[in-house]
């Protein structure tokens, strides 16, 4: 009897409202994303040997506030760290006196691609390199400047600048470059290998878990689409390797360092499982 | 971090149609009731108060306090008479002055 009035009640609270579905079964929302005028590819078919059937944005999983934040350019704070980053962009540093603009002008051209077609394979380090790390080297080799410190504003904010350009593309990594297969296995090692205290590895949250709440956080796919992200909790800006190295605290592991092997084979990985994905830097997250 | 202003007004009206204007600052509204790794407070730094005058006349003004949170964000909507200019100010507390002008032309 118990059992049946239950059930009349959930029926009867789907009934009054819309939200109460989304929070009763945590599953992500029915939208769509666009963004100046850009539709947005936030579900795509999975790869092939892709665990889940259909990838799915971050942007699904948020509270209707935060994703309209996301949908007005204007109104998403993300946007400061690209505009400081195209003042970025335009800025003579180093000794050999130039700007990122001096060699790739305009980087709504130059650019266009990058933020979907990394991490990729760096022949000279005999490693994967991502687009902080491109900058970095950009910035010794050809201007000789200083490379960043990590998660330093400025870096944050060319990252973001840079992979803005190619807002809307959808994420196609290509793992035929070197040893970027390899790379993938060691990051997917790294997905599934439980660590810390609490014994979570990506996967428990992300894969086994996506979907569901863990206490008061709506669990997604953990896709890395939007990065650098603009994030509520801290009011700024937050690097992809900073989240990481975030999530796996919150385990209670040690955490590696910020474009180690483990977390370059990590973001290979990663951003292999968000493939079709539409590039959404800056995202906006909770 | 730097304080630049960025503001929306569409850069046309027909007489007296309401338009929205949106506005967003780049700023740390530090509150004051935070401590550094030492110990020591952090000096409150926010913008205090936040003004809209169309060619001279009072459209919005608030006053801030510390409780609101980094880069902050108005959203507002104002009757357009006449072409004139939208006049934005942002009052910081060590006393700086961040201000933007928008111009709009009425059809």
């Amino acid at each position: 009897m118990e059992r049946i009035s239950l059930a009349a009640g959930t029926a009867l609270c789907l009934l009054l409202t819309g939200l109460a579905v989304e929070r009763a079964f945590g599953e992500p929302v029915d939208d769509t994303l666009e963004i100046d005028g850009v539709p947005m590819i936030t579900r795509a078919a999975a790869p092939e040997g892709h665990p889940f059937d259909e990838v799915l944005s971050g942007w699904l999983f948020r509270e209707a506030e935060t994703r309209a934040t996301q949908e007005d350019s204007f109104e998403n704070p993300g946007m400061l760290a690209v505009e400081r980053g195209g003042e970025i962009w335009e800025t003579v540093d180093g000794s050999m006196g130039k700007s990122c603009a001096s060699c790739h002008d305009d980087a709504a051209v130059s650019m266009k691609d990058v933020g979907a077609t990394y991490p990729k394979w760096d022949a000279d380090a005999q490693r994967p390199i991502n687009v902080e790390l491109q900058i970095d080297k950009c910035r010794v080799e050809n201007m000789g400047a200083e490379p960043y410190k990590f998660d330093d504003a400025e870096q944050v904010a060319l990252t973001a600048f840079v992979k803005h350009q190619s807002l809307g593309k959808p994420l196609a990594i290509d793992l035929t470059q070197g040893e970027l297969q390899t790379w993938w296995e060691k990051g997917k090692d790294v997905y599934y290998t439980r660590t810390g205290q609490l014994n979570f590895a990506c996967a428990s949250c992300h894969e086994a878990s996506m979907g569901k709440y863990i206490r008061a956080d709506h669990l997604s796919q953990g896709q890395v689409n939007g990065f650098p992200t603009y994030r509520f909790n801290t009011a700024g800006m937050v690097s992809l390797h900073n989240r990481f190295r975030g999530c796996i605290r919150d385990t209670r592991a040690e955490m590696p360092k910020a474009f180690s092997d483990e977390l370059m084979a990590l973001e290979v990985y990663v951003t292999w499982r968000g493939t079709g994905l539409s590039v959404e830097t800056p995202a906006v997250r909770q | 971090m730097s304080s630049k202003p960025r503001v929306k007004v569409p850069k046309t009206a027909s007489a007296g149609e309401v338009i929205v204007i949106k506005t967003l600052i780049s700023h740390e509204m530090e509150s004051g009731q935070r401590k550094d790794k030492d110990g020591n407070p952090i000096p409150r730094k926010i913008i205090n108060k936040f003004t809209c005058e169309f060619n001279g006349q009072p459209v919005f003004s608030c006053d801030l306090d510390p409780a609101i949170s980094a880069n902050p964000y108005f959203e507002f909507s104002a009757k357009v008479p006449e072409s004139g200019t939208f006049k934005f100010t942002w009052v910081d507390d060590d006393g700086s002055v961040y201000s933007d002008e928008q111009p709009i032309t009425v059809e």
